[in-house]
C-alpha cells in the first residue's frame, strides 16, 4: 500500500440491473487521496448515475451497510481503499451473491431479519442479593467478541451452505445467527434454552467448518473457532452424552429431543442433502 | 398512485436509540405500535456512538450522584438547558443503563464486577458506561433484539416524510418504501419523532446520509415550535486526512483515556483556553492535569476535557493562528502517553479506523484531528416530563428534541438522553393514544402529499439534486459554521433561497425502485428548510454561547442567557421570537452555582488568546 498524494482518474465497473438481470457498466471519475470504493460509487452517483442504488450509513466500518463484492471478494466498500489496486487494475463492484438483487448493489437481506425473529431472547438469572449484577471482565470478553458483529452479512454471503444452495436457507440460519446464538448461550447471565433449536431449526450441523465466514469478517470475529465449534460441542454434549440427554429429558418433562444418542462424528460431518460444490 | 394504508395507536419514526426505546415502551404498555426507519434495522446513527453512556452509577467514584451530573450538564450547556429535562435525565439515566444490562448488554467491568465508567469532557467523575469504543453498537443491538423479541412491527427502509393532521392534532404520517418506491400512509393516534439531526446540511460532518432533518421539518410543517436551532455542536476531534475521511469522528474517549491535544509546535495548547466559568474545575498545569487521571480528589480535570464547544473553538483558533498541522488540524497524541496494548484494548475501533483509512498507527504516532459538525442541541420544543411537542399527539425524543442540552451537549449525554426521553415519549404517546379517539386521516392531504412525491419525476427538471446538495453543504460549512457573523448569515439566507428555487426544479432519472436521486431530491426540501431555521436563529441570537459563536458578538450576554429562540412556521414563512427560559427552582439553582459564563470566547479572529496566558 502506498500513500497517494496526487489525484488521478479511476475507472470502475459497477453492476447495474435488477432481479431480471443486469450487466457491468464502466465509469471514469476523478479520484482524491485516500478514497475508498464507496467514495467512488458516490461520485459516480453524483455525476453519472443518479439512480445508482447503494446502501451505506457510517462510512467508517461501524454499521455494516455497504457490503458488496469487489472483484469477487466480499468487502465493506467503506473500508476498501482504492490504493489497494494497482494503477490500471480493473475494479468491478457487484452486489453480494447470496441474497436476491433488488437493484444495482442493493440486495434483499430480509432472510437475516426473519431468522433473527426465531432466536429465543436473552433471559437473565436473578440479581445478586444486593440487587446488583456482577460479571467479570474475563467472562464478558469472549461474548463481547461476538457483540462486535456489525451485521454486514458478509459471512452469510460467503457461506457455501447458503451461497450454493438456495433451498438450504429454510433450514439453515448461517454464521451470523450462530454468532448471535453463541453470544446468548455464553452470556454469563443467560438462562434460556436454545440447544435443541440451534440443531433442529438453525441447522448448525450443516456447517462443515470451512472457515470462509471467519476469513471475511471485517470485525475479525473468530466465527468458526469461537462461536460455531463451541456451539457444536454444546449440541453434542446435550444430545449425544447419554447422561446429559436423559437429565434434560427428565428436567423438561416435555417431548424429547428428536436426536437419539449417536456417534459424535455424525454431527461434525455435513449432512447437507446437496454438498457444497467448492 | 395507490397508497398502502396502516392503522396504529403509536407510530415511532426512527429506529435509533430513542425510537427503539420509545417503541419498546409504547408496545409494553399495550399500544399497537409500529417503528418505521429509513435504513435497515440496527444501522441508525446510534450505532456509530463510540465513547459511552453518561449515568451517575457511582461504580468508579462513589462520590458521583445525579446532582453532580445535573450540575455538569447545566454548566456544560452554558445554563441554557431546560432544567427539568436535565434533572430527569440525571436522575433516570442510571436505571436506563441498568435496564440495558437486563436486556443482555455487556459493558466493560470494574474489578469487582460492576459496570466500568470512563472519563469524558465536562463530567466531574468517570461516568460513562462503555464497551471499548463501540458503545453505540452495543446499545442499538440490545434495543433492536429486545424490540424484535417483543414482536413490535418494524417497517425498514421506509421514509416517512410528512405528518398528516386532523385539525390541530396529529393523525398519522405518509412516505414511501425506499425499495419499491410505493407510497405508504399510517393512521396513528400518536406519532413519536426520533429522527435525529441535520448534519448532512454541512460538508464536514460525522453524520450519515440519514441526517436530513426530517423530524424537525415535519414538526415545523405541522405547526410545532422549534427552539434554539442556532445551537449546533462541532465535535472537536474528527479525522482530517486523507480528504475522503474528513469529518469521521474520533471519540472523546481518546482524551478520556489519556490522549492530549498539541499544536504543530508541540504545545499542549488547551491550557491557554480555560474560561473563568470552568477555572475552578480545571487543572492549570500539565502536572496536575496528568495526575488527575489517577487521583481526582487532589487534582482538577485536564483542560483537554473541557466541554466540546470550548475545545472546538480552541482548535479552530490554533489552526487560524498558523499553529495547525499540514492538513489543517491539530495533533491528538495518545501514543506517547499510554502503552500500545492499553490503546488497542480501550480504543480498538479508533486503532482500526486510523490504520485502515489513514495508514496511521495510533499506538506509534499522533492523530491529526479537527472539528466536525456532530449534533444539534436545538430542535423540537417538548414538555420535559412527557416529550410532547406543541402539536397534540406529537412527541419527540433524542437529538430531534431540544432543551435537554442547552447550548452545548456533553459527550455521553446523548445516549442517556435517548434512553431516558425515548422511554418517556413512548409512555406518554401510549397513554395519550388510550384516552384519545381515533383521528381521521384526511384523504385530500394524503392525495396532495402523494403528488409531491411524484413531482420530481413529472416536472422534467434539469437540476442535479447531488449538485444542489453539495452547494448547500458548502454554504452551511462556510457561512453557518463554527464561527458566525451577521453578513455571512445574511449571505447564507440569500443562497438558501436560491437553492430552494433550484431544488424545486430538481430532476430525477430512472424508476421509483430504490432510487437515491429521487430520495435526495425529496430530502433537499427538508435540508433547506431546517438550514434556514438554523441560519435565522443564528442571526437572532446576538451573543456567543456554547455551540453558537458570533464573531461580532464574542461574549455571552446574561440577557440572552435567559432566553430561547423560538421558530415557528406560519403562513408558509418562518417566524422567530424569543421566550424566557423556565426559571430553575431554588434548590436546584444551589447545585449549579451562581456564576455565569461571562468572558469573550476565542473566535480565531485575532491572535490574542483568552485565559490570560501567552
Amino acid at each position: 500500500m502506498t500513500t497517494e498524494t496526487v489525484a488521478r482518474e479511476v475507472r470502475m465497473k459497477v453492476w447495474r440491473g435488477d432481479a431480471t438481470g443486469g450487466e457491468f457498466v464502466e465509469f471514469a471519475v476523478p479520484s482524491d487521496p485516500g478514497m475508498v470504493v464507496l467514495d467512488v460509487v458516490h461520485r459516480i452517483q453524483a455525476t453519472h448515475a443518479p439512480d445508482l442504488a447503494v446502501r451505506w450509513n457510517c462510512k467508517a466500518g461501524k454499521c455494516g451497510s455497504c457490503s458488496a463484492e469487489v472483484n469477487g471478494h466480499p468487502k465493506l466498500m467503506c473500508m476498501t481503499r482504492m490504493n489497494e489496486f494497482a494503477p490500471g487494475e480493473e475494479i468491478a463492484v457487484s452486489p453480494v451473491k447470496s441474497f436476491p438483487v433488488i437493484k444495482d448493489l442493493v440486495t434483499d437481506v430480509s432472510f437475516n431479519y426473519e431468522k433473527a425473529k426465531t432466536v429465543p431472547p436473552f433471559k437473565p438469572k436473578p440479581k445478586d442479593p444486593d440487587g446488583k449484577r456482577r460479571m467479570y471482565q474475563e467472562d464478558v470478553e469472549r461474548v463481547q467478541e461476538f457483540h462486535k458483529c456489525i451485521e454486514c452479512f458478509l459471512c452469510q454471503d460467503v457461506c457455501h451452505v447458503i451461497r450454493d444452495h438456495e433451498d438450504n436457507k429454510r433450514s439453515f440460519s448461517g454464521p451470523r445467527m450462530f454468532v448471535r446464538l453463541a453470544a446468548l448461550e455464553m452470556h454469563p447471565l443467560d438462562t434460556n434454552e436454545r440447544i435443541d433449536l440451534i440443531r433442529a431449526q438453525h441447522g448448525l450441523g450443516y456447517c462443515n467448518i470451512t472457515k470462509c465466514c471467519t476469513e471475511v469478517c471485517p470485525e475479525d470475529i473468530h466465527i468458526t473457532d469461537n462461536a460455531i465449534i463451541p456451539l457444536k460441542e454444546r449440541v453434542v454434549t446435550a444430545h449425544y452424552d447419554p447422561l446429559a440427554w436423559a437429565l434434560r429429558r427428565i428436567r423438561r418433562a416435555g417431548p424429547a429431543s428428536p436426536a437419539p444418542p449417536g456417534p459424535q462424528s455424525k454431527e461434525f460431518a455435513a449432512p447437507t442433502p446437496k454438498p457444497p460444490s467448492a | 398512485m395507490d397508497v398502502e394504508r396502516h392503522e396504529y395507536d403509536v407510530v415511532v419514526i426512527g429506529a435509533g436509540g430513542a425510537g427503539l426505546r420509545a417503541a419498546i415502551e409504547a408496545h409494553a404498555l399495550g399500544a399497537k405500535t409500529a417503528i418505521v426507519c429509513k435504513s435497515l434495522l440496527g444501522k441508525a446513527h446510534t450505532v456509530m456512538a463510540e465513547g459511552g453512556i453518561a449515568a451517575a452509577l457511582g461504580n468508579v467514584w462513589p462520590e458521583d450522584n445525579w446532582k453532580v451530573h445535573f450540575r455538569d450538564t447545566m454548566r456544560g450547556g452554558k445554563l441554557l438547558n431546560n432544567w427539568r429535562m436535565a434533572q430527569l435525565h440525571a436522575q433516570e439515566a442510571p436505571d436506563r443503563v441498568l435496564e440495558l444490562e437486563e436486556w443482555g448488554a455487556l459493558f466493560d467491568r470494574t474489578n469487582d464486577g460492576l459496570i466500568l465508567q470512563r472519563d469524558f469532557g465536562g463530567h466531574r467523575y468517570a461516568r460513562l458506561a462503555h464497551v471499548g469504543d463501540r458503545t453505540g453498537l452495543e446499545m442499538i443491538r440490545t434495543l433492536q433484539d429486545h424490540a424484535v423479541a417483543s414482536g413490535i412491527d418494524v417497517f425498514m427502509e421506509c421514509t416517512l416524510r410528512h405528518l398528516i393532521t386532523d385539525g390541530q392534532r396529529v393523525a398519522g404520517a405518509i412516505g414511501y418504501w425506499r425499495q419499491s418506491g410505493g407510497l405508504i400512509a399510517f393512521g396513528a393516534k400518536a406519532v413519536v419523532l426520533a429522527t435525529g439531526g441535520v448534519g448532512k446540511a454541512w460538508k464536514v460532518t460525522s453524520n450519515s446520509w440519514e441526517y436530513t432533518g426530517d423530524g424537525i421539518a415535519m414538526a415545523l410543517e405541522a405547526g410545532a415550535d422549534l427552539i434554539d436551532m442556532e445551537m449546533t455542536q462541532f465535535h472537536p476531534t474528527a479525522m482530517v486526512w486523507p480528504l475522503s475521511v474528513r469529518g469521521i469522528l474520533v471519540t472523546e474517549g481518546v482524551r478520556g483515556d489519556g490522549g492530549t491535544l498539541k499544536n504543530s509546535k508541540g504545545d499542549r495548547f488547551m491550557f491557554k483556553y480555560i474560561p473563568d466559568f470552568f477555572r475552578a474545575d480545571t487543572a492549570d498545569t500539565e502536572r496536575e492535569a496528568d495526575a488527575w487521571y489517577e487521583d481526582k480528589k487532589n487534582n482538577r480535570r485536564t483542560p483537554d476535557l473541557l466541554p466540546r464547544d470550548e475545545v472546538a473553538r480552541a482548535i479552530n483558533t490554533e489552526v487560524k493562528a498558523g499553529r495547525g498541522t499540514e492538513h489543517g488540524g491539530v495533533f491528538l497524541d495518545i501514543a506517547s502517553r499510554r502503552p500500545a496494548d492499553y490503546i488497542r484494548r480501550r480504543l480498538p475501533s479508533m486503532y482500526h479506523q486510523f490504520k485502515e483509512l489513514a495508514d496511521v498507527d495510533i499506538t506509534k504516532e499522533a492523530m491529526e484531528v479537527g472539528p466536525t459538525l456532530h449534533y444539534i442541541m436545538g430542535g423540537i420544543r417538548v414538555d420535559a416530563d412527557t416529550a410532547a411537542a406543541t402539536v397534540p399527539g406529537l412527541y419527540a425524543a433524542g437529538e430531534v428534541a431540544a432543551g435537554m442540552h442547552g447550548a452545548n451537549r456533553l459527550g455521553g449525554n446523548s445516549l442517556s438522553d435517548l434512553l431516558v426521553f425515548g422511554k418517556r415519549a413512548g409512555q406518554a404517546a401510549a397513554e395519550y393514544s388510550k384516552r384519545t379517539p381515533a383521528p381521521r386521516a384526511d384523504d385530500a392531504q394524503v392525495g396532495a402529499y402523494a403528488q409531491r412525491f411524484a413531482a420530481p419525476f413529472e416536472r422534467g427538471g434539469t437540476e442535479n439534486p447531488y449538485a444542489i446538495h453539495a452547494e448547500l453543504q458548502d454554504t452551511m460549512q462556510e457561512l453557518v459554521g463554527i464561527i458566525r457573523r451577521r453578513d455571512e448569515l445574511e449571505e447564507a439566507l440569500a443562497r438558501l433561497e436560491r437553492l430552494r428555487a433550484r431544488a424545486a426544479r430538481a430532476g430525477v432519472k430512472g424508476s421509483r425502485v430504490y432510487n437515491p436521486g429521487w430520495h435526495l431530491a425529496l430530502d433537499l426540501e427538508n435540508l433547506i428548510a431546517v438550514s434556514e431555521a438554523v441560519a435565522r436563529s443564528a442571526l437572532v441570537r446576538e451573543e456567543s454561547r456554547g455551540g453558537h459563536t458570533r464573531e461580532d458578538f464574542p461574549k455571552p450576554d446574561p440577557e440572552w442567557g435567559s432566553k430561547n429562540v423560538v421558530t415557528r412556521r406560519r403562513d408558509g414563512r418562518l417566524v422567530l421570537t424569543t421566550e424566557p427560559l423556565p426559571p430553575v427552582p431554588g434548590e436546584l439553582r444551589a447545585l449549579i452555582g451562581d456564576d455565569k459564563p461571562g468572558e469573550k470566547v476565542a473566535t480565531g479572529s485575532e491572535p490574542a488568546i483568552v485565559g490570560g496566558k501567552e
